[in-house]
């Protein structure tokens, strides 16, 4: 399962296992309404956990970030393996996500 | 490029496997376990596993949210086909789904018929990046028929050394 913890201005998303189809719907769903009850205007996608993503990962930072763009807000990802990493790099999420390394 | 895609499809087919199951988002996860669980023997690399995973994952979910519009009906079915040439797999994906109007449309990357889904539109450009063949074939009304090969593992190599 995956974890939501707000801190100061940032909704923290700590992602679960796999990201697909099937779990995306529920994480945006949870996530939107951190947005929206919290008033929170940054996001960051903790990838820690996460060995698998299809695009259905791109579409829940693409809606993640049209929402809170306007406002100002960032979209970071952190902790994403190299598989990961290629998976965003392809979709050119570089251009609208900070991908932060460790 | 011709020559290659030839050559592979002459050779002896060395494993099979055929697969059914309900058009359902819990089978994405399913299906793509299936897949990975079927060339364990060909020693991929974690990379190739990955790349594998997620094709099929793209597949899949395109017969369940766009071919079946998400409906969640059991007798909507989906069949996969694996077959093994030595070490270059082959998937077939295939739906009886609503089909796709406008194949070179739905594989342009961004391109999505569900922006309010939250879906990036990055299904066929995941499929084509990730795999070394991709060819759709769809009829309006009739369905989907989706093929991707890719060669695994590096068990040929290692003999060729030998």
């Amino acid at each position: 399962m995956e974890e939501y913890k707000v801190i100061d201005n940032y909704l923290m998303i700590r992602l679960p296992n796999e990201i697909d189809h099937h779990k995306s719907v529920d994480i945006s769903t949870k996530a939107d309404r951190y947005i929206m009850t919290k008033k929170v205007g940054n996001v960051v996608f903790d990838f820690e956990r996460t060995t698998f993503m299809d695009s259905s990962g791109i579409g829940i930072i693409l809606g993640r970030y049209k929402k809170i763009a306007c406002f100002g807000g960032k979209v970071y990802a952190i902790n994403a393996d190299s598989r990961i990493r290629r998976i965003l790099l392809l979709s050119g999420m570089q251009n609208i996500v900070e991908i932060i390394s460790n | 490029m011709i020559e290659v895609i030839d050559k592979r499809n002459t050779s002896k087919i060395t494993n099979e496997m055929r697969m059914e199951f309900a058009a359902l988002s819990d089978n994405e996860a399913f299906a793509r376990m299936a897949v990975a669980a079927f060339i364990t023997p060909l020693n991929p690399t974690l990379e190739e596993m990955s790349d594998v995973k997620t094709a099929i994952s793209e597949a899949v979910t395109n017969a369940v949210i766009h071919g079946y519009e998400n409906r969640n009906h059991m007798d909507d079915r989906v069949s996969m086909t694996c077959t093994l040439r030595g070490d270059v797999l082959e998937v077939e994906i295939s739906d009886r789904g609503i089909g796709i109007e406008n194949v070179s449309l739905a594989m342009e990357p961004l391109y999505t018929s569900k922006p309010e889904q939250d879906r990036s539109g990055m299904g066929f450009a995941f499929m084509e990046a990730f795999m070394d063949n991709l060819e759709v074939e769809s009829e309006v009304g009739s369905g989907t028929f989706v093929r991707m090969c890719k060669k695994i593992g590096i068990s040929s190599w290692i003999d060729s050394e030998e």
